[in-house]
């Protein structure tokens, strides 16, 4: 149990330090973490991106906080592990934050003056960006086909997917999927009545549609 | 009385981190209000520095900030001889930034520890799987609006459009840690910005 907390809060401390660009950033690295530990899948990442959006706080921290629960609780089996996971991954992903902040306060000036460090910046935005990117491609693969990678594309053809998520159709997706999405685009991005409002809403609408029409 | 600097930073941050959805920019607004204008802890140009910093430095902005405050008001309010000595004065403002951090992110761990027990209670109810499947494709294009969002600022030119393609067809078709890419990419940046100076 000792060498899982610590496997936790390291893995999460690395995405701490490596996260650059505000919550979604978190999410290629937890992504990574679900391939290589085994944690958990992308359709459950997907759930807690969900769940971090729709509640108080900063996203990051609520999806380390998530990660850690169900993780402490599943190896532990008990709410107590759960909690402990909880805890261990959240101070793991702030960890780099405050440690950063605390060495730079004293030269905050030469620090966001400094060419080394916008340079850097210049290169790791773009690359934040492909790496958030592809994090979305990977769930579109899970929300809209029920294929993990893009490799089972290939491997699996006409073969049915049930999964826990609710994907029923296999390979051929359910046009239902594209319908919402088509609204949900037009909502976020080109209604300006709708555009500005809070995820959360789109989320809880989201919800009620798939109940409703039992995606 | 110097001593209530520490429990004040830490539920101030707390009430930040419960009022706010969403975190970074959606906190900012939470910020100014109670910590430059209930408290005075820092104006408004600070704020906005520690902001432009958080932006350029690894990690939860919402964090970084958070930390900057607790250590400022630390080491000025934390010990009871500020003045006399710097090395405690560090100490205090260390343990300011902590505390504060702290009290950022404990609103968080309890309702989502909380969540997180409710929903494996419920996860093989076949609606709430209907209402999550709904939930997967919203975030897709939530996730989708986000980088087009950060897009716009950071793929100004050929070599960062080049940078995002690369890093993008890499993070798709291999199963690299994401680590590599943005190590890559900062040494990328500083390849092409200092050769051009």
């Amino acid at each position: 149990m000792m060498t899982l907390y610590l496997k936790l809060f390291w893995e999460f401390f690395k995405t701490g330090l490596f996260a650059v660009g505000g919550g979604m950033a978190t999410v290629p690295f937890l992504q990574d973490m679900g391939r290589t530990t085994g944690w958990f899948t992308s359709a459950e990442l997907a759930d807690m991106i969900a769940v971090s959006e729709s509640t108080p706080g900063p996203i990051g921290v609520n999806m380390a906080t998530y990660v850690g629960n169900v993780i402490g609780r599943q190896a532990g089996g008990s709410a107590v592990c759960g909690v402990f996971g909880g805890i261990i991954a959240t101070l793991g992903l702030v960890a780099p934050s405050v440690i950063i902040i605390l060495i730079i306060a004293g030269i905050l000036k030469k620090f966001r003056d400094s060419k080394y460090v916008s340079a850097a910046f210049y290169g790791l935005r773009p690359a934040s960006v492909a790496l958030i990117s592809a994090a979305g491609f990977a769930i579109i693969l899970i929300a809209f086909f029920g294929v993990e990678k893009i490799s089972d594309f290939r491997t699996s053809g006409g073969i049915s997917f049930g999964t826990s998520g609710g994907v029923s159709g296999g390979i051929v997706p359910d046009w239902r999927y594209f319908a919402l999405a088509a609204v949900l685009i037009l909502l976020t991005r080109f209604i300006p009545a709708t555009k500005k409002l809070h995820p959360i809403i789109f989320i809880l609408f989201s919800a009620v549609v798939g109940v409703v029409f039992a995606f | 009385m110097a001593m209530n600097i520490y429990p004040d930073l830490f539920l101030t941050f707390a009430k930040i981190g419960v009022m706010t959805f969403g975190g970074g920019m959606a906190m900012l607004p939470m910020l100014e209000r109670e910590v430059v204008e209930n408290k005075g802890w820092c104006t408004e140009e600070e704020l906005m520095d520690y902001f432009a910093i958080g932006q350029c430095t690894p990690g939860i902005i919402a964090v970084n900030t958070a930390t900057f405050i607790g250590k400022k008001m630390g080491s000025a309010l934390g010990c009871r001889d500020a003045a006399k000595n710097t090395s405690q004065n560090e100490l205090c403002g260390i343990l300011g930034g902590i505390i504060a951090t702290l009290g950022m992110v404990f609103p968080s761990i309890v309702i989502i520890t909380v969540l997180s027990a409710i929903i494996t209670q419920v996860q093989d109810i076949a609606w709430i799987n209907h209402a999550f499947a709904g939930i997967r494709i919203c975030v897709c294009i939530l996730i989708i609006n986000a980088a087009i969002k950060l897009g716009k600022k950071a793929l100004v030119n050929l070599p960062t459009v080049i940078i995002f393609i690369v890093v993008f067809l890499g993070a798709v078709f291999t199963d690299l840690s994401p680590v590599i890419f943005v190590i890559l990419a900062a040494l990328a940046g500083i390849l092409l910005q200092v050769k051009k100076s």
